[in-house]
């Protein structure tokens, strides 16, 4: 087999993994335009939020400690003690359900019925407000994630490829898992959709809000749930992306990877969410491989957003979207 | 004259003498359907937008079992009293009594959770899920396992998922819509997207039903069908139906008492034998002009 073929068989492997992380991110988007109409800039920096919160309350950290401190003039920053993984994750989901109540309860609540823009920039300023928050509560320095995740490259693949080809690919075992993860929670948001009381109503919501009145549905309830649902998407995004680079500011920017994603693969569509991120994974990495030594590399940073704008020229509802039909 | 023959003949007529009023039990009519006391009252409602007034100082009532049609030309208010019943506009002044309580201002989910379901004049399903899952959404309030069950799909979710499913089907089956159980609603034609609507609400096992305009924009074989329908409903589940509908012959014949609106008033209220000879509906219908 040419050496090419096999590097581009590598490359496009670690390009899905990568791809599952966007969908991750896209996914916490389509979540709450569908039920909603509100497109949620916000959603990265819940990620960044929800990552800083979980590492603070793992390792003891005082909330609001600066401010605390400046006040009281006391010095405190540890509680001294540090709180086992899987239950700083169950409280930092106890913290996203709140986070999810209070916007709805001071924010959106007010808003119902307003333009689609009014909304999209009610969540800008719900970012720039979040952001702030996050870095009074937790400070603004650079933090390690660590909630026990493997990491490092996967021997056995590494073996059996080599095996085969006479080439070890490397994979991350932190993306192996990232994409086991990322799979099981659509897989479990999916069926919560198309099985259970909520999911039904969820989905009445996204379709007809008058109609789903009707039936007796309550809207707050229902996006309060959608929010908590994002708010949980934003957590598992953050703490993949945290484990990867750390949890830091530029954790909020993935937000703008997953724009690209949705122009791909609509607005209002899960799995075109899914199928968005695989595509843009996989492209931009193979793009890279085969056209980025020629042109100076680093087309990754722009690849995904050419990408989306040959689609927002042919396709602009996205593979998956709802067809736009105008009547006239 | 003797027996319950006669003391029927007596209440029929006591109705016939006084409106509506009357009694407090109830009577049964020729067919033989049960019609109870008064289940829900309408007392001096106004509604205004802005400054247009859309409902003017209008009351009646509406009695347990019985098919009570709303009638008026376009524009009379009938949508917005249907509304005003369902929650979705609240009067500025006015107040409505269900079931001998006087009912404060609520939202509508809180109005469709006390078994008050409706269908709207343009559709209002949800396009994208199929017609069991629409019919479903109508059994939303009879379930109530927690939303952790609900996540893992535990015991009581499971129990009641399928005691509703049941139901969802008995309705179905009832409205002869077994075919397209898993077609998406989005790819129904007009009349069967009516018939979904009605099943929708039927799921509820609603004590009070609010048809809209169920035969609207139907062929002659449709409305048949419908007529039926709404005939079947009320006997077989004794539900309380309000009903807009512009077609006259299918009000006559369906309707128990019809209230009469035309510009936001109330113009008559009766049987429909009495509003058919009423001076002034007949002006409405004919366009007599307004001072």
């Amino acid at each position: 087999m040419p050496e090419q073929l096999i590097f581009a068989m590598e490359v496009t492997l670690n390009g899905l993994l990568n791809g599952v992380m966007y969908a991750l991110v896209a996914l916490g988007f389509v979540l709450i335009f569908k039920a909603s109409g509100i497109f949620n800039y916000a959603q990265g920096v819940m990620a960044l939020f929800a990552a800083m919160t979980l590492v603070g309350i793992q390792q003891g950290r005082v909330p609001f400690g600066h401010l605390i401190n400046e006040i009281f003039g006391t010095d405190i920053h540890y509680f001294g003690w540090e709180v086992p993984a899987l239950a700083a994750i169950l409280l930092t989901v106890v913290v996203m359900i709140g986070f999810a109540w209070l916007v709805q309860k001071f924010v959106f609540r007010h808003l119902v019925g307003q333009e689609p823009i009014i909304l999209f920039m009610a969540t800008i300023g719900l970012a720039y407000f979040l952001e702030g928050v996050s870095d009074l509560m937790w400070g603004s320095e650079i933090r390690n994630l660590d909630v026990g995740l493997p990491q490092g490259i996967n021997d056995a693949i590494d073996l059996a490829t080599f095996e085969i080809f006479g080439y070890g690919f490397f994979i991350d075992n932190l993306d192996i898992a990232a994409a086991v993860i990322a799979t099981v929670l659509v897989g479990g948001l999916i069926a919560f959709a198309q099985y259970t009381k909520q999911g039904r109503a969820m989905r009445a919501v996204a379709d007809d809000h008058q109609a789903a009145l009707s039936v007796g549905i309550k809207l707050n309830y229902v996006w309060v749930l959608v929010w908590s649902l994002a708010g949980i998407v934003a957590l598992v995004a953050g703490i993949m992306w945290g484990a990867k680079s750390g949890v830091q500011f530029s954790l909020s920017l993935i937000a703008l990877k997953a724009l690209p994603v949705l122009m791909l693969g609509g607005f209002t569509s899960i799995p075109g969410a899914i199928v968005g991120g695989l595509i843009i994974g996989v492209g931009e990495a193979l793009f890279e491989f085969a056209v980025g030594p020629m042109i100076g590399g680093a087309t990754e940073n722009w690849f995904a957003y050419v990408l989306a704008l040959v689609f927002l020229v042919f396709r602009p509802q996205g593979l998956f979207g709802e067809k736009i039909i105008e009547r006239v | 004259m003797s027996g319950p023959a006669a003391s029927r003949e007596v209440l029929d007529a006591a109705i016939h003498e006084s409106g509506h009023t009357a009694d407090a039990e109830g009577h049964v009519t020729a067919d033989g359907r049960k019609i109870g006391g008064v289940v829900m009252e309408m007392k001096n409602i106004t509604l205004r937008f802005g400054g247009v007034e859309a409902i003017k100082d209008i009351s009646f009532d509406i009695r347990e079992g019985e098919i009570r049609a709303i009638i008026g030309p376009n524009g009379a208010g009938k949508s917005s009293m249907l509304n005003v019943i369902s929650g979705f506009y609240h009067p500025q002044e006015g107040e409505v009594w269900y079931r001998g309580e006087r009912r404060p201002p609520m939202k509508p989910f809180q109005i469709a959770r006390q078994g008050i379901a409706r269908t709207f004049q343009n559709i209002a399903l949800f396009e994208g899920m199929s017609v069991l899952d629409n019919v479903m959404t109508g059994r939303l309030n009879q379930m109530n396992a927690s939303i952790l069950d609900q996540a893992f799909w535990w015991g009581k979710a499971q129990r009641e998922e399928v005691a509703n499913r049941q139901k969802a089907e008995e309705v179905i089956d009832f409205l002869e819509i077994q075919n397209i159980r898993k077609t998406p609603v989005g790819r129904l034609p007009y009349g069967l997207k009516k018939r979904v609507e009605l099943a929708r609400a039927l799921a509820a096992e609603p004590r009070i039903l609010l048809l809209d305009e169920p035969m609207a924009g139907m062929n002659v074989e449709e409305k048949e069908d419908m007529s039926r329908f709404v005939l079947d409903v009320n006997d077989e589940f004794g539900t309380t139906i309000v009903l807009i509908e512009h077609d006259m012959g299918v009000v006559m014949d369906l309707s128990d008492r019809v209230v009469v609106m035309d510009y936001g008033k109330k113009i008559g209220d009766g049987t429909p034998d009495e509003v058919r000879t009423n001076q002034e509906v007949i002006d409405a219908y004919l366009g007599v002009a307004h001072d």
